[in-house]
């Protein structure tokens, strides 16, 4: 919904939240579902209704739970049994410098000032120690902003007993938490209330009238905030960047202007606004943003666009490049269709704003960013957070190669005729084995990540999947699968658990870069195998429908189950007999296994 | 500005605050007339009242307003 993209008018969104509520609610799409626990040091109800519209403007519907005033203390400590019976899946506290303790002042020494702050840090710990033994569940927990006054201005700095050295301590020390902690994520709102203007983040009146601990009107930038953290850790995240080239990348209408006037580069301010961005957009590309152009132009003028020496984004930097007369829409569709990916996954980059309104009105889910002018377009990118990162893993870096290796693959598939031949050509290795430490993290992300090739569109957090890594209550695989082009790396994760003879399927999931692969049928050889040796006769596949996996409606019946359920929603359940006589259905990958457990 | 003006565009803000199309406040109108009015709300609506006439109740007085017509006086004192 428009109102709710950054960048948003503030006021708006709290004048008519009960009518944007109302507006979302109506609209036809699919939700996830989430348990969101909110423990706050302040009131944190405005908080908590703005987060809903953002999150369900970006499919997720949450349940709540809120702290009572400033209980988040004592409710995770005490074991409050309405947090414990409402099981969250994620938890987030809501703190400030209002609920710091031990601030230091002048009449303390250095030594007292020291423990107090050392004493803070460690009522913190307690209370994140505690989330993690009692709820195994995601923690964002916010640092803390700076204090409207200092009583002794700059030297609040340096002096161990200024407030402003204890809170930057002390934020020091969440960082380092955070940094050796899975499941635990900092909400940085020492850098959002230095965005927003500290003078205007918080506001007196409200903190003392209502218990307020932000300004009314700062409060959707906090939310805001808050949802992309959850988008990205539910999987909500932006996957690509779809950029126009004219007045986007570099300033001037190549096909008019000629390659050797356009603007970019250091040799005029104009230039150098355009090649910042790129540098911009370079970065992004190296955290596994997937770079494409979507541009009115002929290809050549486009390419010699990207060759000017000065252009720090070569056409190498890009999977796609669709340079062409056809209508945006159309391109920004084709290529995700040729990436795998959804339309929804995009974000559409374009100065001109008839352009972004084509795509609003044509491509569902895709983002159109108003992105101002090219001062700007660093600015209003980046706070919008599409990409909010909130694990790096080794395969998001390498994501672009993924996908051009992708490109060559259906290159050679074009010159083999035979489908067979070519995944022959492909020489492809296979490990499937059972999870080990080394890809909790990508597994996890992998649950929350894939949306198509996903028979429950079940989500695991990093907790879970370690707890069923280490249970023999489960049957879990993770397939990973390489070829003559590269290491697509982990790709596809199976769990299933055990009861009796009977292996519940809770998850299959694959990512489509490696689909008609022979990966699927791979990984079914290694189950029934595993199932054999625990002693299993049946399998017992789910499909649960959502708007996105279609394709694997019928997945299990490929691999040999029947049916034998389907209720009126769609939603179907399957059997398969374990026995002697299951002959291995992969014919293409060479498969190494990895130790059992 | 007249009171019936100010009227014309409190109105407004209510309806947008409590998403309520027909909903018309008065003098003596108070927070147990509308539907949803809470201590919640309240903020919400004082928020929104604030940026409809670009002034600032200042927090005595917040205390002390009993009912719409107070409100509207407040308004109508720091507009003139």
């Amino acid at each position: 919904m428009h109102a709710l993209e950054y960048p948003f008018d503030p006021q708006y969104i709290i004048k008519k939240k009960k009518s944007i509520k109302r507006e979302l609610l109506g609209r036809d799409i699919s939700y996830v579902e989430k348990k969101i626990a909110v423990l706050g040091g302040s009131t944190t109800h405005d908080i908590i209704a703005v987060l809903d519209l953002f999150l369900l403007n970006a499919g997720i519907r949450a349940e709540f739970y809120e702290s009572e005033y400033a209980k988040y203390w004592e409710d995770v400590m005490f074991d409050n049994p309405e947090l414990v019976a409402f099981q969250p899946d994620l938890i987030y506290i809501h703190t400030s410098f209002r609920n710091l303790k031990n601030l230091p002042d002048l009449q303390m020494s250095e030594a007292d000032a020291e423990a107090g702050l050392a004493a803070e840090f460690s009522q913190f710990r307690m209370l994140w120690e505690k989330i993690e033994n009692t709820y195994h569940c995601p923690v964002i927990q916010n640092n803390f902003e700076f204090p409207p006054y200092r009583i002794l201005g700059n030297y609040e700095a340096t002096d161990p007993r200024g407030t402003i050295r204890y809170i930057n301590r002390l934020n020091e020390q969440f960082a380092q938490y955070a940094a050796a902690h899975k499941d635990f994520y900092l909400q940085d709102i020492q850098y959002l209330s230095a965005c927003y203007g500290l003078d205007k983040w918080a506001d007196p009146h409200y903190w003392h009238m209502y218990k307020y601990a932000l300004a009314v009107d700062a409060i959707p930038t906090l939310s805001y905030n808050l949802s992309n953290i959850m988008k990205s850790l539910f999987g909500k995240n932006k996957k690509a960047l779809a950029l126009d080239l004219d007045n986007t990348l570099w300033g001037g209408i190549i096909g008019d202007d000629g390659v050797e006037n356009i603007e970019i580069g250091p040799e005029t301010p104009m230039g150098q606004v355009y090649a910042e961005f790129q540098s911009y957009i370079k970065k992004q590309k190296d955290l596994g943003v997937i770079l494409n152009v979507c541009s009115k132009n002929e290809k050549e003028n486009a390419l010699a666009g990207l060759n000017h020496p000065d252009s720090i984004l070569k056409p190498d930097d890009f999977i796609l490049i669709k340079a062409n007369w056809d209508p945006k829409s159309k391109n920004l569709v084709e290529t995700a269709k040729q990436l795998d990916l959804l339309p929804e996954s995009f974000v559409f980059v374009d100065d001109n704003p008839a352009e972004r309104e084509i795509i609003r009105a044509q491509v569902d889910g895709a983002a159109t960013p108003e992105i101002g002018s090219v001062e700007d377009y660093i600015r209003v990118i980046d706070h919008a957070g599409f990409f909010e990162v909130t694990t790096l893993s080794a395969d998001d870096a390498k994501r672009n190669e993924m996908y051009k290796q992708n490109a060559q693959r259906a290159e050679l598939a074009q010159t083999i005729g035979d489908y067979g031949e070519y995944l022959r050509s492909l020489e492809m290795k296979g490990t499937i084995g059972s999870f080990i430490p080394m890809y909790l993290d990508r597994i996890a992300q992998l649950t929350n990540k894939s949306n198509q090739f996903n028979l429950t569109t079940h989500r695991y957090t990093r907790a879970e999947i370690e707890e069923i890594a280490g249970s023999d209550a489960y049957i879990d695989l993770y397939g990973k699968l390489e070829d003559k082009f590269g290491d697509n790396g982990v790709v596809s994760v199976v769990i299933g658990h055990k009861d009796a003879q009977v292996l519940h399927m809770d998850l299959w999931i694959m990512s489509c870069r490696v689909l008609k692969r022979d990966m699927e049928f791979a990984m079914m050889d290694e189950l029934v195998k595993r199932a054999q040796e625990a002693g299993i006769r049946t399998i017992r596949g789910y499909y649960y429908p959502t708007a996105k996996n279609h394709m694997v409606e019928n997945f299990y019946a490929q691999m040999g189950f029947q049916k034998t359920a389907e209720d009126a929603d769609g939603n179907t359940e399957w059997e398969f007999a374990v026995d002697a006589s299951y002959r291995c259905q992969n014919q293409y990958i060479e498969v190494n296994g990895n130790g059992k457990k | 500005m007249e009171r019936n003006e100010i009227y014309a565009r409190l109105n407004e803000v209510f309806r947008d605050v409590f998403d309520e199309e027909d909903l018309t406040v008065t003098d003596e109108t108070t927070a147990a007339d509308v539907d949803g009015w809470d201590s919640h709300m309240h903020i919400t609506l004082i928020d929104a009242v604030e940026e409809e006439f670009d002034i600032r109740f200042d927090m005595r007085t917040v205390v002390k307003m009993k009912n719409v017509g107070e409100m509207v006086d407040e308004i109508e004192k720091q507009i003139s």
